[in-house]
């Protein structure tokens, strides 16, 4: 651990709305509000982890239905089909757009997984005081808070679709249930990842007990 | 020291003093090596200008279809609002919410709320509620998708461009531009308002 000065031990607070960094101890006529903007001060996002934990299993348990219940209805002269977002991703590859089928694979497939999966990891690494690659944690964190409303995508594709494809019997295309949780999926890991308080990754060593060495050293 | 000389990295906690930068240079948190500033020399006037551009192309986006698609002599088109529509009654009601909110209202209110700010700002004057506005101004950012949907709705009139006969209408070009505009905006460090507005204070 570097020797770097944190705001927590200054007793500092950095307003979550526009930045301004007060001083808890002579905090002026409204204690715990910011004196520029007014908005309540945190030194940490209140009841980070526990928020965070309740939207991510949410996520969690919404993600099988997603995945398993069709997100298309698809009426044809010929038949009938039911796709679920992955076999969308699988008939885009077979027709030979495999570009397209990378793009949606991605958005659908892989953000939200890997949301779920970071998010998961940096709630228990934090939850046991970890010390271990806070940098990468951090960066790991900026990135899912970054590519989260990406995995939109699908819901708007099938929004289009539907809209767009009803021919009467010759061609009609109507959602199905897999959407809806899906779209419940992006929205409940995006509420997680804004719960979460990347500062707590970096909270552990002061909560922890110094290193034992220092006791043979009288 | 004044309390603005000093910034806390609001991914690691660590306080950092503000130095000047070079133009277009970003600071970086040595701790995490998150973003903690970069040099905006504030322009007002380019935000305004990009604010009322993107209002004019909301409206342009809103008022034709994206996209319309024919077979079997039927022609069937797509604008926003008819996306909206035909996905609560084919009772997909979270979908028609998320499209209505993420692509129409809150892009909207974001553009209201950066011409109700800038406006008087570039006066030298700061606007009632000011804080107020801020506030929800940083609480929509992550819930504007335009782009999102731009790229969705491009995918898909690739995938169905094989099927059936596709045409682009004026529509998906101004969610183009739109986008543009709404990325252009987002590059400014809207923190930097604050001090904007305790300058027109004095
Ligand atoms: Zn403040
Ligand atoms: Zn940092």
């Amino acid at each position: 651990m570097t020797a770097e000065l944190r705001a927590a031990a200054l007793h500092l607070v950095s307003c979550d709305a526009c930045s301004l960094v007060v001083n808890e101890s002579t905090a002026a006529e409204h204690p715990g509000h910011c004196p520029r903007c007014h908005e309540v001060l945190h030194r940490r996002k209140p009841d980070s982890l526990r928020r965070s934990w309740a939207y991510l299993i949410a996520a969690a348990i919404l993600y099988i239905p997603a995945n398993l219940l069709p997100a298309l209805h698809t009426t044809r002269l010929f038949g009938r089909s039911d796709d679920t977002i992955l076999s969308g991703v699988v008939e885009l590859w077979q027709d030979g757009s495999w570009d397209l089928a990378i793009i949606v694979f991605t958005a659908s497939i892989v953000v939200p997984l890997l949301k779920i999966g970071v998010l998961a990891m940096l709630l228990i690494t934090t939850q046991r005081g970890s010390t271990w690659r806070q940098r990468e944690r951090t960066r790991l964190y900026r990135i899912i808070e970054f590519i989260g409303q990406w995995s939109m995508l699908d819901v708007f594709a099938v929004a289009l679709l539907v809209t767009l494809v009803h021919f009467g019997a010759f061609a009609r295309i109507e959602p199905g249930g897999g959407i809806i949780a899906f779209g419940a999926v992006v929205l409940l890991t995006m509420l997680a990842t804004k719960s979460f308080d990347p500062r707590l990754i970096w909270d552990a060593p002061a909560a922890r007990p110094p290193p034992r060495t220092d006791q043979h050293h009288d | 020291m004044p309390a603005q000389a000093l910034i806390v990295c609001e991914h690691c906690d660590t306080v950092h003093r503000r130095v000047e930068l070079a133009p277009g240079a970003a600071a970086r948190c040595h701790t995490c090596g998150g973003p903690l500033y970069h040099r905006s020399r504030l322009e007002l006037n380019a935000m305004l200008a990009l604010t009322i551009a993107g209002i004019i192309v909301f409206a342009v986006a809103n008022a034709y279809p994206l996209v319309t698609l024919s077979s079997q002599g039927i022609r069937n088109e797509a604008a926003l609002w008819q996306m909206v529509a035909s996905a609560w009654n084919s009772h997909i009601a979270l979908v028609a919410a998320i499209a209505a909110l993420t692509v129409f209202f809150f892009p909207l209110l974001q553009l209201a709320l950066y011409a109700y700010i800038l406006l008087p700002l570039s006066l030298h004057r700061v606007p009632r509620g000011f804080a107020a506005a801020m506030h929800l101004l940083r609480q929509l950012r992550p819930w504007s998708m335009v782009e999102v949907f731009l790229i969705g709705v491009l995918v898909t009139i690739i995938k169905i461009g094989s099927l059936a006969d596709v045409v682009l209408q004026p529509g998906i070009w101004s969610f183009g531009v739109l986008t543009a505009l709404l990325t252009a905006l987002a590059g400014f460090d809207t923190r930097e308002l604050w001090q904007a507005a305790d300058e027109a204070q004095r």
